[in-house]
């Protein structure tokens, strides 16, 4: 009887002695990989944590009061501090990411909700992942060209532009990624309700996505904060406090190069103590973003 | 044997049937017809899902869509708010009057169509970042409505008309999505109610709800259609014939038979429904 189910026991018991056999040598295979992966960890980790350990170790002696809050006194001496620089910084980023950021959140709202299947978006698309890939250099070139030329010096303007042109393709790229994995169905009961979609797309779609566009644009802040190429073709970093924002400033990765390049040893403490500060305040900035995007969950559901 | 043979030749003898009956009805009274669906296509690109579909839905009544999956009934459902034509491609052609108003007019607005027709949906929808109080409040707000105690009173009442009321009345300020499934439909319905809306279309709504809460939607149903005239698609034939007064079903994109829930189920004209409810296919 070839249709008696019972039949099957024939292969029940080869395929028992084929799976199982493989078994001890899966079980080594498994354990193998496992270790491969946390040693591949480690060794992504190393390098980042052997970086701060060197800056912190030799940053630390360079910071003071002093450091923090005066301009830099004569070159050599070893005096004042760094403070037009960290103002710099926070001027320059600032004003990117008031320019960048809402450019790339609007587009990537764009190309998620609004655009049709067609030419337009596709090609938006495209030139967006091309802007990610671009030089900060050439964009520096293309700022000192396009807009300290045409001013006639070289701006916290600039500056800024500069970096925003870097910041755009990542906030783009991040919100229409996050916007996609909100579930639709929560837009057709915007619909069903009778709400226009730009409404639904603001009040219901953006801010369950809020926590994933704000992780976005850090990256994109924390990565501009660190250009320099761009910086050194647009503000020309100056040893003087803020003026304007179409005179020149300083910032900290402009600073950090011009001291790395002088002879001095005190020159150089200082370059190792302005890159400390520089990744503190990144750090603080990714830090301090989370816990307001943690405090504003928890207050739903408290 | 065949099904092809007899739907035709069914059909010309329904359409004709329809014809005549439902000129004298028209003449009788229009206004006991809520929803009056006329020669309604809806089509998903080249590919036509419901085939001119005429049906007259009786106001303050409970109706039923059934049939076999891929049927076209939540095809057709979705074309009575206007929201088929959210898909990408799909559109729909027809007449649905309700109320006197064909609302595939060119000079109507969908969006202001949906506020007098609410939805609730097969897997309970809803909105993640907003707590119970601001869910039911949310078609009014986001509709321009500010007034604060209107719409407590209002949300009150919405969960109140949903059964949802009692157990939500001290936590309103509780997240939406913290409730249970069968919670977070009574408040989709009680979201959806809010809007005041005039008919109110369930697409398969217990569809993802344990037996008790089916059966605590199930007898909400039969409360709000005094208030409201109800269209519901099941996919289960006895709920269909336990909650609606009247019942229509559809196969592969045609209306085959509709009628009195009672006629429907136990004297069904057609062979095809017949065949439907005892449970031959589908």
């Amino acid at each position: 009887m070839t249709d008696d189910p019972r039949s099957s026991k024939k292969y029940s018991k080869i395929v028992h002695e084929t799976v199982n056999k493989k078994y001890k040598k899966r079980i080594i295979v498994n354990k193998l990989v496992t270790i491969f992966t946390i040693v591949c960890v480690i060794a992504a980790i190393v390098p980042l944590a052997s970086i701060l350990l060197e800056v912190i170790k030799n940053g630390v002696s360079a910071i003071s009061f002093e450091f923090l809050t005066q301009p830099q006194g004569s070159i050599g001496s070893g005096s004042g501090g760094i403070a037009p620089a960290i103002q710099g910084t926070i001027i320059v980023v600032g004003l990117a990411s008031l320019i960048g950021a809402p450019i790339g959140v609007l587009a990537g709202i764009y190309l998620s909700e609004f655009a049709r299947e067609g030419i337009f978006p596709d090609l938006v698309r495209f030139f967006n992942d091309v802007l990610t890939g671009l030089p900060s250099i050439v964009i520096g070139i293309v700022g000192y060209v396009a807009i300290v030329l045409s001013i006639g010096s070289f701006s916290v303007i600039a500056g800024a532009i500069s970096l925003s042109i870097i910041m755009i393709p990542i906030v783009v790229r991040v919100t229409e990624e996050t916007l996609k994995i909100v579930p639709y169905s929560f837009r057709e009961a915007g619909h069903s309700l009778g709400i226009s979609k730009a409404k639904i797309t603001l009040s219901i779609v953006l801010p369950s996505a809020k926590n994933g566009i704000l992780t976005g644009i850090v990256i994109a802040v924390s990565r501009i904060a660190g250009e320099t190429a761009p910086l050194i073709m647009t503000i020309l970093g100056t040893s003087l406090f803020f003026t304007g924002i179409t005179g020149p400033v300083d910032a900290l990765p402009l600073r950090i190069w011009r001291l790395a390049s002088q002879p001095y040893e005190s020159a150089h403490a200082f370059g190792w103590g302005s890159a400390l500060i520089l990744i503190l305040m990144i750090l603080a900035l990714s830090v301090g973003l989370r816990f307001l995007a943690q405090r504003n969950t928890f207050k739903v559901s408290a | 044997m065949a099904i092809e043979e007899p739907i035709e030749a069914d059909e010309a003898m329904l359409e004709g049937a329809k014809e005549s009956t439902s000129e004298t009805k028209v003449q009788e009274s229009t206004e006991k017809y809520k929803v009056r669906i006329e020669k309604v296509n809806g089509w998903y690109g080249a590919k036509r899902a419901i085939k001119d579909v005429n049906l007259n839905v009786k106001d303050k009544a409970v109706t039923a869509f059934i049939g076999p999956s891929g049927c076209g009934k939540t095809t057709l459902l979705r074309c009575l708010n206007r929201m088929h034509e959210l898909t990408p491609g799909a559109h729909a052609d027809g007449r649905v009057v309700v109320d006197g108003i064909d609302i595939y007019d060119k000079s109507i607005d969908p969006v202001v169509i949906r506020r007098r027709i609410g939805m609730v949906f097969q897997k309970p929808n809803p909105f993640p970042t907003m707590s119970i109080f601001d869910n039911v409040a949310a078609g009014l707000r986001l509709n321009g409505m500010k007034n604060k105690t209107i719409l407590r009173e209002i949300v009150e009442e919405s969960l109140k008309n949903a059964a949802l009321w009692e157990e939500v009345k001290n936590e309103l300020e509780k997240p939406g999505m913290s409730l249970s499934g069968g919670q977070q439909q009574r408040l989709c319905i009680a979201r959806a109610l809010a809007m005041q809306p005039e008919v109110l279309l369930m697409d398969e709504p217990t569809s993802s709800l344990d037996p008790i809460g089916s059966s605590k939607i199930e007898e909400l149903v039969r409360l709000l259609k005094d208030s409201v005239t109800i269209i519901i698609v099941t996919h289960n034939m006895q709920q269909a014939a336990r909650v609606s007064d009247f019942t229509a079903f559809m196969y592969l994109g045609d209306l085959i038979e509709y009628g009195a829930t009672n006629q429907i189920f136990m004297k069904p004209e057609k062979e095809l429904t017949e065949r439907y409810i005892s449970g031959k296919f589908g």
